[in-house]
């Protein structure tokens, strides 16, 4: 970039001209529409806002049960009870595992792509992982609850009997595999495509030079991907990861269809039971009566806090490693 | 729109299906279907014009509510609108609550609703009825089937208590004494028992809640509720999900609407309420448990109080009755003549005998008497 900037210099005036205004109709037009969307966009997120903040200040007022660690939802009955404690604890157990499981395989995937397969192979492989996006979230809570719960089974009777002793892994609840695990590795499924793509496209923009002259050093292809290929690329894969992790956290009717929902807190992964924000919003909406709707209006705005604290981590991992690679450039 | 038309032609296929079916079974005996013919279809479908009385019903008349009358009132949308030309019927199936909320805020002609209006709801409804308040009608009625999934096990028999403590986590084997006792002869597996509730808040939860209450207080101590109180088991999303665990899980038990055990063949659990022999899940057998009920509800209202420890022979105790919920006085003029020409449709002997054709079990006469005498006093 640093490069070719001088030469950019030229035409430059008479492009920042034109972009204020020639006078002509036609262009005021054009500036007043595309300035009246940007407005129209702050003015819609401002609106959802407000209209959040407004009736979850109207459920927060009259809850009976403490909102941070109350273990119920009861929001419609009367007196309400109801707290964001285990839907918290299983929006992030469930993203957890997922980028656990998703993040090693996308990068691997992108790799394969980006530096090993034979040209022939690689254009398909990323054309099949970028299908996997295009399929609707409820074929995958379908596909999750009709063919991985029972495949899974014998996995969890594994996990349990060998890993048994790590807790985590104890299944202490008999039941079929609806538990947090399987929508952690449902999730990571999911959130496999957007991670590899965009991976992919970083990896594709190492610059050459970097990686002859590793090459030229006597690397091996690891060594070479090893030196050049992922330290340019690490923030690239990390807001990546970002993006998936904020489809996983927000992922709703998958989740719903295949977990078995409870109001527990418990790091048995394996047991049924647990919830997540989106999930709870999509099994308690039918039901609920207009106190009960604010209720999970409420649960809902403390998503979007999580989502936004999430995406401002990773902004700043982006920014403090920006030095280092030209991927945000 | 296009859900719409997909439903009319769901409705329209059922309503076929009905209707031969009633034919079939009104060959011998009753009159009263003098005009469908034995030739085609379209001409089968229209029900008989002394059934349906249109005189008042105009427009577009809005409904909303319970899932689980839902498939009796397609049928009826159905036949109604075959035989009023020009008044159209939608009642969107959502939930009870949903049902509700939409007629506090006056934006439907009735609600249908698994419970009767809480004293806080009929107190919101007096701002959209004018003059006048938010009424039950109880209309359909239907079993609540315990179904169950133990291979090698055909036929189960449990008491009130048992229920209870396989649903709240205390009994965790399907071999387990109390099991035993009540089924002598039966070989029980040392299977595991899974068992599955509903995930989202429920009429069905409620209304099971309510009967294991009345009926096994000891081993019950939660308070009914639409949403799922005891500890342990799993939960699956609405009836049909609940069905569908049992049915591929070895050792599960769950409840729900007859029809989904019927449907997908699912052998359900014969309760032994103390009467002579167990008694099975049927609409008739649910009928006669609703007979036992007595009327709460005061005025018009006809809210209905189940008798849980009913101990007449053949009596299903687990029922659930629908009601439909709607203004005494004060309903809105467009939609009053349609609401009650409807109505009429629905509580005459045409109307609850499509019930029985259907897994559901009709409101028993002497009740169904005074549900027409609300109706014609709407207003």
């Amino acid at each position: 970039m640093a490069s070719t900037t001088p030469t950019h210099i030229e035409p430059a005036p008479p492009v920042s001209r034109s972009a204020r205004s020639t006078g002509r109709a036609g262009d005021k037009i054009f500036a007043g529409l595309s300035k009246g969307s940007g407005v129209l966009l702050l003015v819609i997120m401002a609106s959802i806002a407000v209209f959040l903040t407004y009736r979850a200040s109207i459920a927060l007022s009259k809850n009976e049960g403490n909102f941070l660690t109350t273990l119920d939802w009861n929001a419609s009955a009367n007196p309400p009870v109801f707290g964001i404690a285990v839907l918290l604890f299983g929006t992030v157990v469930s993203s957890v595992i997922a980028m656990a499981i998703a993040v090693p395989i996308a990068v691997g995937i992108a790799l394969f792509i980006s530096h090993y397969a034979p040209r022939k192979l690689a254009a398909p492989l990323a054309y099949v992982v970028d299908l996997l996006a295009a399929v609707p979230s409820i074929i995958y809570g379908i596909w999750g609850a009709l063919f991985l719960v029972p495949q899974l089974n014998g996995l969890n009777l594994w996990l349990d009997e060998y890993l048994g002793w790590t807790y985590v892994f104890d299944k202490t609840q008999v039941g079929v595999a609806r538990s947090l695990f399987t929508v952690g590795i449902l999730l990571a499924i999911m959130i496999l495509p957007i991670v590899t793509s965009v991976s992919r496209e970083v990896f594709l923009q190492v610059p050459r030079m970097n990686e002859e002259a590793a090459l030229a050093l006597g690397a091996t292809r690891w060594e070479v991907i090893r030196m050049s290929v992922l330290p340019f690329g690490r923030s690239g894969v990390i807001s990546a990861s970002m993006l998936g992790l904020g489809r996983a956290l927000g992922e709703t009717m998958a989740v719903a269809t295949v977990l078995s929902p409870s109001f527990l807190i418990s790091l048995h992964v394996l047991n049924p039971g647990g919830g997540t924000f989106a999930q709870n919003i999509a099994a308690k909406f039918d039901e609920a009566n207009e106190f009960g709707r604010d209720a999970l209006i409420a649960s809902g705005l403390v998503l979007f806090l999580l989502t936004l604290l999430v995406n401002g981590a990773a902004r700043l991992i982006i920014a403090r490693r920006k030095d280092f690679s030209g991927a945000n450039a | 729109m296009k859900l719409q038309r997909k439903n009319r032609l769901r409705a329209s296929a059922l309503g076929a299906l009905v209707v031969s079916g009633a034919l079939v079974l009104t060959a011998c005996g009753s009159d009263d279907n003098t005009k469908t013919g034995a030739d085609g279809t379209t001409k089968a479908s229209a029900p008989a014009p002394g059934d349906i009385k249109c005189e008042g019903a105009k427009g577009k008349l809005l409904a909303s509510g319970s899932s689980a009358q839902k498939n009796a009132v397609d049928l009826w949308v159905k036949n109604y609108m075959a035989a009023c030309s020009g008044v159209e019927v939608n009642y969107k199936s959502s939930s009870s609550g949903e049902g509700i909320v939409a007629f506090n805020q006056g934006t439907v002609g009735f609600a249908g609703s698994d419970s009767a209006l809480k004293p806080e709801q009929v107190e919101d409804s007096k701002k959209v009825c004018t003059g006048g308040q938010g009424i039950n009608l109880p209309m359909v009625g239907g079993p609540i089937a315990i179904g169950f999934n133990v291979s090698g096990v055909d036929k189960l028999n449990l008491d009130a208590a048992t229920l209870a403590n396989i649903f709240n986590d205390k009994i965790k084997k399907w071999d387990d004494e109390a099991i035993k006792k009540l089924n002598p002869g039966v070989t029980l597996p040392s299977t595991a028992i899974q068992a599955f509730h509903r995930s989202e808040d429920s009429g069905t939860t409620e209304n099971l809640g309510k009967y294991l209450k009345a009926a096994a207080p000891d081993a019950w101590t939660y308070d009914a509720a639409k949403k799922w109180p005891a500890p342990g088991g799993q939960a699956a999303s609405g009836s049909a999900g609940v069905a569908s665990q049992v049915k591929a899980v070895d050792g599960a038990i769950g409840y729900f609407e007859l029809s989904y055990a019927t449907s997908q063949s699912i052998k359900t659990v014969d309760v032994n309420t103390g009467a002579g022999a167990p008694v099975k899940a049927t609409p008739e057998n649910a009928s006669k448990a609703i007979a036992a009920a007595k009327v709460a509800g005061t005025g018009s209202d006809l809210a209905l109080k189940l008798d849980y420890t009913t101990k007449a022979e053949g009596a299903y105790p687990i029922v659930l009755v629908t009601y439909e919920v709607v203004c005494d006085k004060g309903n809105k003029a467009e939609t009053l003549g349609t609401v009650k020409s409807f109505l009429e449709y629905t509580a005459s002997d045409a109307g609850q005998k499509v019930l029985t054709e259907n897994g559901y079990a009709p409101i028993p006469a002497e009740i169904n008497t005074k549900v027409r005498e609300a109706i014609k006093s709407l207003a």
